[in-house]
């Protein structure tokens, strides 16, 4: 192609405390192109977006929009620009029409000061028209379904005269039939000369939309091809081709006793997943974001309904009905979201420690507070936990020591199964190779682990198993001497 | 070795009596500072102030506040709010008069009251605990409903009492303190440890401080959330048995507005609105605060209409020097 550019972002980087999030991305887009971003969770993608976007500033790089340089520094400029982005979770405003939210903060008004709502509505008519679009302009936007309130927000951005289109991940959310009136508008839009920057995890997607792929790892910039040229094999191999970094100490057990075994299991959000966990064994769930691992667990541990399935623990049948009844049985579950589903900030290290024990120090009203402590100093030191004292609000600690007070708190329980969702999202290195430590620790002394991770050199370093997901069920199951991130990350993707 | 053992656990029984008795004046500096200015004010205003016979009607008079008070201190840590229990305070007195006078024992009469108090809590309990309706909502209908009922099983008019037995339960004296005072004294125990010594009371902070994490951590919510106004509503049915029998009667109007008297005293004893965090110690000075500012103020001659206006003065500025304490504290 030897037309001009829409669209050149050069040599961009971006740090956060403590991570490097890009490292020099180039990124080109011409008009009418259909450009698509890949890589695993975490490499970047979003941060690229979201410079783009005016929504974080780049530390250094250039961008170019029809080969003139531009200073994006925040929304407006983005939008000034040309800029649209879609965002995965919709942003529309529920009980205004599909017209009012196209001229949401820019309503054209009449001559006595009030909002010229047949303007609107006209306006409104004819690019739906456009579009072929059998939507009413006065419909409320709450009661469209999600594929109509995306293709709402893609009429909103190219009435704003956007050029360049960002769409994050657009078919997670949708069903396959819309899918395919989703890629028919796309291809409308560049038609008109609009460039589509496209993110998503679906290959099978990339092969009929897009005309070219970029991917990235780890915040780099690994390579851009035409996607005729390219297949999915290639496209995965650039997305993990990284060189491990060694700071596991995984001693692998002989695991033979079956401690949990699952059977069929559905709820609302996953289908029909089975596996079993051996004494002492650490069995990685990988999978993109989305794939259903959390709520996998989540269901096993009575927060989310069970539809249909057993689970057998130690051999016997279990009903799950309730949370603490599955702590009673032995499970323990360090959640995902430490933020809003492990801690209770304002407490101390010592409440949150405590708290699932209580029943080993408190008998009514009777306190038996020098327990109390030997518990909490007890699990400080095993785990090392950094704090001034025991009375120190947890939400004042870094990530990691968090982390170490949340597997205490379940530690302290005596789990037979230890489920550990993201143990080491969001903490630094040196925390982390420390959970590893435990975690090897713990299934030595015959603990059984399941550790959702979307970090695949810790899941592929640190798990005897491997039980890969994909769109809410389980697609394979690997041994660890077979697992590889190619063959990981072929079953996580809908192919 | 026992002896060391026995003598180091008394030690550190000790110790932790210190630290906790610090950590009392520490967390409530600012309001009894507040609460000792205000005393020494309205003393040197008013020599009738710091006699026995006065202070011993102010406690009288705090108590029903924090009766209330308490309830609603252990609801805001838990996360909700009880706006029924001014109202449920009325129908508990018109019940109690309408008993009385149909000859039902006073032991019934009590017993009927308290199983009223825990009927209202459990309906308002298993309302919010089973649906998504915000507590605001749910216990203001019930602030309504109940008002309500009071207001048409008396027609409007006061139910009088004449049991002098019954009377004596707000009147009566224990030596020189009041009997209100020492069923006062019973219950900031009870929710003492309830709140500070119970599994329920960890429990209830965890509900108020992050309600997901509870939900992982095993924590039933909803039997706490029915615990919760259960006990807002026994404790609003102990503040309408009382006031009945002091005022010798059983009023409709009666209560209007102490749920909010109750949500001061607790807001101003420091606990947060937003749940997750507070301590009865620190509604014990609220409602003392409350007291004895309208005590002296009628001790000084001020018009009771202006005492309602400064009222609302105090709570706003004592709200916010906490708010700014806690706002240096969590940016250091």
């Amino acid at each position: 192609m030897s037309q001009p550019l829409l669209l050149e972002m050069k040599n961009i980087h971006k740090k956060f405390p403590g991570v490097y999030a890009l490292k020099g991305i180039n990124f080109t887009l011409y008009p009418g192109e259909v450009h698509a971003l890949l890589g695993e969770n975490g490499a970047g993608k979003s941060t690229l977006i979201k410079i783009l976007g005016g929504i974080y500033a780049k530390d250094q790089g250039e961008i170019f929009i029809e080969e003139k340089p531009v200073q994006i520094t925040d929304v407006t400029q983005a939008r000034a620009a040309g800029i649209s982005i879609i965002h995965q979770e919709l942003v529309l405003v529920p009980y205004l029409s599909v017209a009012e939210n196209i001229f949401l903060g820019r309503e054209p008004r009449q001559k006595n000061g009030l909002v010229d709502f047949s303007l609107i509505c006209s306006e409104t008519q004819r690019i739906l028209n456009e579009f072929g679009l059998a939507l009413r302009p006065e419909a409320k936007i709450a009661e469209l379904t999600i594929a109509q309130q995306q293709m709402v927000e893609i009429v909103k951005a190219i009435s704003t005269n956007a050029k360049i289109i960002v769409m994050d991940e657009p078919t997670s959310s949708i069903a396959d039939k819309e899918v395919d009136s989703l890629f028919e508008n796309i291809r409308r839009l560049t038609q008109k000369g609009i460039g589509i920057i496209y993110i998503s995890h679906r290959m099978s997607e990339l092969q009929q939309i897009a005309d070219r792929v970029t991917v990235m790892r780890d915040g780099e910039y690994i390579g851009t091809c035409a996607v005729k040229d390219t297949d999915n094999e290639k496209l995965i191999a650039m997305m993990v081709g990284r060189t491990m970094t060694n700071y596991y100490t995984r001693t692998y057990n002989e695991c033979t006793e079956t401690v949990l075994r699952v059977d069929k299991l559905c709820s609302n959000k996953v289908h029909d997943v089975s596996f079993e966990l051996k004494r002492g064994e650490i069995l990685g769930f990988a999978g993109l974001i989305g794939a259903g691992r959390s709520e996998t667990m989540k269901a096993l541990f009575g927060i989310d309904k069970i539809t249909s399935g057993t689970v057998e623990l130690m051999g016997s049948k279990i009903e799950v009905k309730s949370t603490q009844q599955m702590i009673e049985a032995g499970i323990s579950l360090v959640p995902e979201d430490r933020k809003n589903e492990g801690i209770f900030p304002t407490q101390s290290v010592q409440f949150n420690l405590t708290l699932k024990v209580l029943k080993e120090f408190i008998k009514g009203v009777l306190v038996d507070s020098p327990t109390e402590m030997n518990i909490t100093e007890t699990y400080m030191q095993e785990l090392s936990i950094k704090a001034p004292n025991a009375a120190t609000a947890i939400g004042s600690l870094s990530g990691g020591n968090q982390q170490k007070v949340v597997i205490s708190s379940w530690l302290a329980t005596h789990p037979k199964v230890l489920i550990l969702d993201e143990p080491t999202r969001g903490i630094d290195v040196g925390a982390k190779s420390e959970i590893y430590i435990i975690m090897n620790e713990l299934a030595k002394q015959g603990v059984s682990i399941i550790m959702v991770s979307s970090e695949l050199p810790e899941i592929l370093n640190m798990s005897d198993r491997i039980a890969v997901m994909c769109d809410g069920t389980i697609t394979t199951i690997l041994s660890h001497s077979e697992a590889t991130q190619e063959k990981i990350m072929q079953y996580a993707v809908k192919m | 070795m026992t002896m060391h053992k026995a003598i180091n656990s008394k030690n550190t029984l000790l110790k932790s009596m210190y630290s906790s008795g610090i950590g009392y004046l520490k967390r409530n500096a600012g309001i009894l500072i507040g609460l000792i200015a205000l005393c020494v004010i309205i003393s040197i205003n008013s020599p009738i102030f710091l006699t026995q016979k006065n202070l011993m009607n102010v406690l009288r008079q705090i108590s029903n506040n924090l009766y209330l008070a308490s309830g609603m201190t252990i609801i805001l840590i838990a996360g909700g709010i009880d706006l029924s229990v001014g109202s449920n305070i009325a129908v508990i007195g018109v019940m109690a008069g309408t008993l009385l006078n149909m000859g039902v024992p006073i032991p019934l009469v009590i017993l009927a009251c308290l199983v009223t108090g825990v009927v209202i809590g459990t309906i308002n309990g298993a309302i919010i605990a089973n649906t998504t309706l915000p507590p605001f909502i749910v216990t203001f209908a019930m602030l309504s409903i109940l008002r309500g009922f009071a207001y048409v099983y008396t027609g409007g008019t006061t139910v009088r009492i004449d049991n002098k037995a019954y009377i004596a339960i707000g009147t009566g004296y224990l030596g020189f303190i009041p009997l209100p005072v020492v069923y006062l004294i019973v219950v900031l125990l009870i929710v003492y440890l309830i709140l500070n010594k119970s599994r329920l009371g960890r429990h209830i902070y965890a509900v108020g401080g992050n309600e997901k994490a509870a939900a992982f951590s095993g924590i039933n919510i909803r039997r706490i959330r029915m615990f919760i106004y259960i006990f807002s509503g026994v404790m609003a049915a102990l503040a309408g048995i009382v006031l009945s029998a002091r005022s010798y009667s059983g009023n409709p109007v009666a209560g209007d507005g102490a749920e909010m008297d109750a949500i001061a005293a607790v807001v101003l004893g420091g606990t947060s609105m937003l749940g997750g965090y507070g301590y009865i110690g620190g509604t014990i000075i609220g409602a003392l605060i409350i007291g004895i500012l309208s005590n002296g103020l009628n001790l000084m001659g001020i018009d009771s209409f202006w005492q309602i206006i400064l009222k609302g003065i105090v709570i706003l500025v004592a709200v916010y020097v906490d708010y700014v304490k806690n706002r240096k504290k969590n940016k250091t």
